[in-house]
């Protein structure tokens, strides 16, 4: 059940996508949104009263948390911060070209 | 020695170079011999079979793979071919094209980023390192559309992104799925175990690969994005997003997982057909209203994308062949037309229709050649698209769905269409007095647009048993296979 957490973060982060009229709050849900799915990704390799995935000598673990996840998570997390950055930098350009952040008040191009 | 690192190690080393290259003409001379190294490299992979590269040598555990691999078989061929030659080209045409802007090496340097990213997309054999080339790819695409960093491309830029990066977070919450379901993330071994055990995937994680992927090759619900994105960018740079980045990240991605992985069910394959057809038919239509030449094109590749997910979803052996081929005639013909459209705009300065008239006087070339690929667009005979339409239809009729046959046709009678209204404006009628004094576009620009108007005519010669037997037929066998794929690997 306790999956259900971060699809609600996901949907949250979408709706803030989908409704906010500022750049700032668009790029912020999209980093929401990039979290939810981190945070989903790190539950799947969690097992409960599992150990660290550490061979130790004479002792025999039967339960290890699985350790791929959360290196895929590190990798996510660091193409996010690219994504964010470039983001960022864009909506830094808009803001000098037009002084504002609210997108209804850019309109050069229709559709 | 094994070649498949080169395709990404070599562009990649280029854009290391490049970033740091402060001769005015390095980029060209760099980016023009890495393109052409690629290309050459791509052809010779089609004397192997399927070739399989781990990295840093790790070697299976109990037949149970656990490094990284990539991997090449008859599908990969084909689409290294394909990008590495739309690549070539755009950057031919670049020569010329970007002395305009101002800091040309790191425009090269993104460009071969994002070639560097395209090739890993297609030789990945691992879910996860298929994820990380494709945000390579997508970041460096973006980019490259706010390159101009004018109002209008930043802001088509940053919708772009948006819409981007929201794909990538289904794609990469459809892989989180996948690997709880199946406990591996190498593609071969995930086919193993979905057929070992015929687990049953629900239908969530497809609709989220369906979703990712849609948004990223713009098919119909999806599709709000490209039509901003790909007139803002520079000429070459629209003509590698339109031409094969959307078909890497979008369609090629999409159909090795959904082939070689999930395997084809009815159900899947009647929605992606019934969003082929809405692609086709609101494509069409929307793109005969625009007087924008790019954004006129960036509709039509709305529309044509919607042709080879059709041919994808029938899911026979013809309509995989149809899709295929369609899939590299529209790289070639779209390209061209955006190369045609980048070439308008040096000359005159604007991409308005209205404004145009009578170009053919003065521009040749360009209005030859892009006479060649609106007709082949359009799937008139002698051309390369009349022929893949031609398969695509008489697939849905073999396979009795005439009623989507029926809905092809008629796409394709709004196909040319629009394409008679752009040429008819652009290039034929009289000279109007502004454009008096235009001169036919430089040398290299030329030079590219001539070699692919060259391939617009004979692509057709690869339906030719011979032919299609080295090149299509390898790559129709792959996804024929389906889930049996990852016993070949293995």
């Amino acid at each position: 059940m306790i999956y259900i957490l971060p699809i609600i973060l996901f949907l949250i982060a979408l709706f803030g996508i989908v409704v906010k009229r500022n750049l700032i709050k668009i790029i912020i849900s999209i980093s929401i949104m990039e979290y939810a799915i981190f945070l989903f990704f790190a539950l799947i390799g969690y097992r409960v009263e599992g150990v660290p995935p550490i061979e130790v000598e004479g002792v025999r673990y039967v339960k290890f948390v699985d350790p791929l996840p959360q290196a895929l998570v590190l990798t996510a997390i660091v193409i996010g911060l690219a994504t964010t950055a470039l983001l960022v930098a864009i909506a830094v350009r808009i803001y000098q070209k037009y002084g504002t952040f609210d997108i209804e008040k850019m309109r050069k191009l229709k559709g | 020695m094994n070649i498949l690192p080169l395709f990404i190690a070599l562009p990649l080393l280029g854009a290391f170079v490049l970033s740091l290259a402060k001769a005015k003409r390095t980029g060209d001379i760099l980016a023009n011999l890495i393109n052409l190294c690629l290309l050459v490299l791509s052809f010779m992979l089609l004397r192997y079979g399927t070739l399989v590269y781990k990295i840093g040598g790790w070697e299976p555990v109990n037949g149970i793979p656990i490094g990284i691999y990539w991997v090449k078989d008859g599908f990969s061929t084909l689409m290294l071919i394909i990008v590495n030659l739309v690549a070539l080209m755009a950057t031919i045409f670049s020569i010329n094209y970007m002395e305009k802007f101002t800091v040309k090496n790191k425009y090269y340097c993104l460009f071969l980023l994002m070639l560097a990213g395209m090739n890993g997309v297609i030789l990945s054999g691992d879910m996860f390192n298929l994820f990380v080339f494709l945000e390579v790819a997508a970041i460096s695409s973006y980019s490259l559309v706010a390159f101009g960093t004018e109002a209008e491309e930043l802001e088509a830029a940053f919708k772009y992104q948006v819409m981007g990066t929201v794909a990538s977070g289904f794609i990469l919450f459809g892989i989180a799925l996948l690997y709880s379901y199946t406990g591996t993330l190498n593609m071969a071994d995930m086919a193993r175990v979905i057929g070992a055990k015929s687990l049953r995937l629900p239908i969530f994680v497809s609709g989220l690969f369906i979703m990712g992927f849609g948004m990223k090759s713009a098919i119909m619900p999806f599709h709000a994005w490209l039509p901003d994105a790909h007139p803002s960018a520079p000429a070459p740079i629209s003509a590698m997003l339109s031409g094969v980045l959307i078909k890497v990240l979008g369609i090629y991605a999409l159909v090795r997982i959904m082939y070689n992985i999930f395997g084809m069910t009815p159900v899947l394959s009647n929605v992606l057909m019934v969003l082929g057809i809405l692609s086709i038919m609101v494509g069409g239509v929307l793109a005969i209203g625009q007087e924008d030449f790019k954004r006129l094109l960036a509709y039509s590749s709305i529309s044509q994308i919607g042709y080879i997910i059709l041919g994808f979803g029938l899911g026979t052996p013809l309509g995989i062949l149809g899709g295929l081929f369609h899939l590299l005639n529209h790289s070639v013909f779209k390209s061209l037309l955006f190369l045609n459209s980048g070439a308008v705009v040096y000359a005159t300065g604007t991409r308005d229709l209205r404004r145009m008239g009578g170009l053919n006087k003065k521009m040749p070339v360009t209005g030859g050649s892009s006479f060649i690929a609106s007709m082949s667009v359009a799937g008139v005979p002698p051309f390369s698209g009349f022929w893949s339409k031609l398969v695509i239809i008489l697939a849905c009729i073999f396979a009795n769905r005439i009623g989507f046959a029926i809905w092809a046709v008629i796409g394709s009678i709004i196909t040319l269409a629009y394409y008679m209204k752009l040429q008819k404006e652009a290039f034929f009628g009289s000279l109007k007095e502004e454009w008096k004094k235009i001169k036919e576009v430089p040398g290299f620009m030329r030079l590219s647009m001539i070699l692919l108007a060259v391939l617009c005519l004979t692509m057709g010669l690869l339906l030719v048993p011979q032919i299609k037997d080295v090149i299509l037929t390898p790559a129709v066998e792959v996804l024929k296979n389906g889930i049996e794929y990852g016993k070949l690997i293995l």
